[in-house]
């Protein structure tokens, strides 16, 4: 068959298929730490294998890898899909995933060994961010280079939203990691004191809004309607939540940094906007609802489904709990509790993490030409345990954070803390354990998919599939 | 902030606002308004992929202009747009000030009745040692353990060996300036590893765990040219720099050759920060007490 006229679908392959092990391992460091922090010794005195080089390790492998891996290749199917055109610059495309697939090693082997920019989310050292760089502006040229090829005179949504996440990483990225190289492993940041902070949750805030949050909407906006076989509920409801978002998040970064030295004008606006940025979230929420809603009956046979619901379903709890603890109210309660863990692994685990499993089980038969995967059991299986995990992991922070802060603040009648910090660690302890299991459920269900996945495009040999004509 | 900013970020902060204000009046007029299935916009992609157009839902409206007004109200009422300062005058530094001040109206006056109180009073007294006690406990089990034996480097506070002294005056210091312990590192100026293992040993004879013998002896007279400065030609230290007595058995950060020869090799830093500026005179008096009291 002519290529020009068929789907470049191997980098889409090569991407969903790392997606799932990536997940895997980037979960299982997550349930290495979750476990030394009810037991510590389980680090045994290496450096390497310390809490505090294997977090950013688990946090770099989840977002980047798990999340990067997904939207990649999710993103390159969406977009020949809804331009009805092959994807521009073959070799570029599969330059991406090579090249990403060395980042993703390179941290791997960089982070444990303690080479990091000490940046939340951007620890990994100048060499390696210039590589971001380099096949990140490469992403973009494929992407962009397919839209400009389409055969199609409108940008179908999901393509707004995954442009948006490409552009936006692409100028948090650099700006974040501006630094003077020292050694191939040291470098130091240009920005100084206050100044570093706030850079660093402007990129922090908004690694979340665009990389998390605009880029699995592009995901939504194209699986939902697909698996659920309805047209997306509201057009307009998309243009709006649309504009809305990418103007809202970019303010809301300083509601990580309330009651430090950030002046207040600062405080305020990333408060104020946060607060704002509820509707057009919820936006993204009701459309993907309402276009599954008619299609409720489908809930009974279609796992896929469940998950699509589901993720949205903690898409608008997390975007709810975001803009109340930016209030500097709650904040003052919550902030530097397991609160602020639990909330972010309700989107993590809840939203990115089901709506990127629902989204790669309704992709990857289609990869394979295959009607569905090897076990819709499985399927159900894994959106159960999934399900349970995410509510033990965050029902189990939310409780232990709250009480942490409540202890945090508790005064004795002579002004004095009524407790140590030691005891509210103590208070902890169940939490950690019931976190961990909640983990490990969720995990298992990783488990099972990566099972499910191989039994499925095990011994297939996928077969070109041919660019569909615009109707 | 100067002028130019301030208007930058005010026009910045308006415009965006007044882009949520337009956008969602805009929606609320697009399209039919009623909830028909046939109002698909007329696209399609990928073959099945089309798209309705109805409107959004009211009370999802309503939501989005109430947290405008709400975010527009914040910003006149405090700090937010540009420079200017919000009408009720709050900062975050005032709101800190007024917390703290409130607190010292309350609490103030339960440490106050102590002022009057003589010191070696005030370590056998009952009430006071609780006060000192829950302060120990917020202040102090960081460093020093919630047993107040304190771990490797942070001194043990209920052994009776005081590295800068157990007077009144020399605890309420250590706790109102807090204390700067450096010991220098001496491996150059001893000059060889044989010297250096020679120095670790002759200051374990000091106490006793080891004998004396000829490396020792060659020890010996280094100690006294550059060790007898701060810690007395005996070794038995001086409190009035902080150098540990080191003829005893209690050890700061341990007794073992390979602890003694870090200390030697690479110096040591003892850091105890100072509390005095946010304890105040009477709790550091009343927690001083409670430390003497520790080791009686």
């Amino acid at each position: 068959m002519d290529t020009t006229a068929s789907y470049n679908d191997k980098v889409v392959r090569q991407f969903a298929i790392m997606t799932v092990i990536w997940g895997i391992v980037g979960m299982l460091v997550g349930l290495i730490i979750a476990a030394q922090l009810m037991w510590p010794a389980l680090n045994f005195d290496l450096p390497y294998l310390t809490f505090s080089r294997l977090r950013p390790l688990h946090t770099n492998a989840v977002i980047f890898a798990f999340g990067g891996c997904a939207l990649f290749g999710t993103s390159y199917y969406v977009v020949q899909r809804t331009c009805h055109a092959r994807l521009a610059f073959g070799k570029l495309a599969a330059f991406t995933f090579w090249g990403w697939q060395l980042i993703i090693v390179l941290a791997a082997i960089t982070l444990p060994l303690g080479i990091t920019q000490s940046k939340e989310y951007a620890e990994l050292e100048w060499p390696i961010d210039l590589l971001i760089a380099v096949v990140w502006v490469a992403y973009a040229i494929v992407f962009f280079g397919t839209i400009y090829q389409r055969r199609i005179k409108h940008i179908y949504v999901a393509n707004w939203f995954y442009g948006a996440f490409i552009i936006t990483v692409a100028v948090l990225h650099i700006f974040n990691n501006l630094a003077i190289p020292v050694t191939l492993t040291k470098s130091y940041q240009i920005y100084t004191g206050v100044i570093d902070a706030m850079m660093q949750w402007w990129y922090g805030h908004n690694a979340v809004g665009f990389f998390l949050t605009a880029g699995f909407l592009g995901m939504m906006y194209y699986f939902v309607p697909k698996q659920a076989g309805r047209p997306v509920y509201s057009y307009r409801l998309s243009v709006v939540h649309f504009w809305s978002l990418i103007a809202v998040y970019m303010w809301a970064g300083p509601h990580h940094l309330h009651y430090t030295s950030l002046p207040d004008w600062a405080q305020t606006l990333g408060m104020v906007f946060s607060i704002i940025l509820l509707a057009p979230s919820w936006g993204g929420m009701i459309n993907g609802i309402m276009t599954l809603s008619g299609a409720w009956h489908k809930l009974r046979s279609d796992p896929i489904i469940k998950f699509m619901i589901v993720g949205l379903s903690f898409y608008g709890m997390s975007t709810f709990e975001g803009p109340m603890m930016s209030i500097k109210t709650v904040n003052a309660l919550s902030h530097y509790t397991e609160w602020t863990i639990g909330h972010v692994h309700s989107g993590a685990l809840g939203w990115v993490g089901m709506m990127t499993i629902g989204s790669i089980y309704c992709l990857l038969p289609r990869l394979y030409n295959k009607d569905s995967m090897y076990s819709t059991k499985l399927i159900d299986f894994h959106f159960w345990t999934a399900t349970i995990g995410v509510v033990l992991y965050a029902v189990s922070m939310w409780v232990a954070g709250i009480g942490e802060g409540l202890m945090s603040r508790a005064v004795n009648a002579d002004g004095t803390l009524t407790y140590a910090f030691i005891e509210i660690l103590a208070s902890k302890y169940p939490y950690y354990g019931m976190r961990l299991l909640g983990g490990l459920v969720y995990f298992v269900g990783m488990v099972v998919m990566a099972y499910n996945v191989y039994k499925t495009v095990a011994k297939e040999k996928p077969v070109p599939v041919a660019v569909m004509d615009p109707a | 902030m100067t002028a130019f900013w301030s208007w930058f970020v005010a026009a910045g902060t308006i415009v965006f606002i007044i882009w949520c204000i337009w956008l969602v009046s805009w929606s609320a007029k697009q399209g039919p308004q009623g909830k028909e299935d046939e109002d698909l916009v007329g696209h399609k992609w990928d073959g099945d992929l089309e798209e309705w157009n109805n409107p959004a839902p009211k009370w999802w409206l309503y939501l989005y202009f109430i947290t405008i007004a709400w975010a527009v109200g914040y910003m006149v009422v405090y700090p937010g747009i540009g420079a200017f300062e919000g009408t009720a005058g709050w900062t975050s530094e005032g709101q800190y000030e007024q917390e703290v001040q409130r607190a010292e109206e309350r609490y103030a006056p339960i440490y106050e009745k102590f002022s009057a109180m003589d010191f070696d009073t005030l370590v056998q007294d009952e009430e006071a040692l609780a006060l000192g006690g829950s302060l120990f406990a917020s202040y102090c089990t960081t460093c020093h353990g919630s047993d107040a034996r304190g771990a490797p480097g942070y001194p043990n506070l209920t052994d009776g060996d005081w590295q800068w002294g157990d007077s009144e005056d020399a605890i309420i210091a250590t706790l109102t300036s807090g204390r700067m312990a450096v010991m220098t590192p001496w491996a150059q100026i001893l000059g060889s590893d044989e010297a250096v293992d020679n120095m670790v040993r002759y200051v374990q004879s000091l106490s006793g765990m080891v004998e004396a013998d000829a490396g020792t002896m060659s020890a010996q007279a280094q100690f006294t040219t550059f060790c007898a400065a701060c810690h007395m030609p005996d070794g038995t230290g001086n409190q009035a720099v902080g150098a540990p007595n080191l003829t005893d058995d209690i050890w700061l950060y341990g007794s073992d050759a390979d602890t003694i020869r870090t200390a030697i090799e690479q110096g040591r830093n003892g850091q105890m920060p100072a509390h005095g500026e946010f304890l105040g005179e009477n709790r550091t008096r009343i927690l001083a007490a409670y430390v003497k009291s520790l080791s009686q």
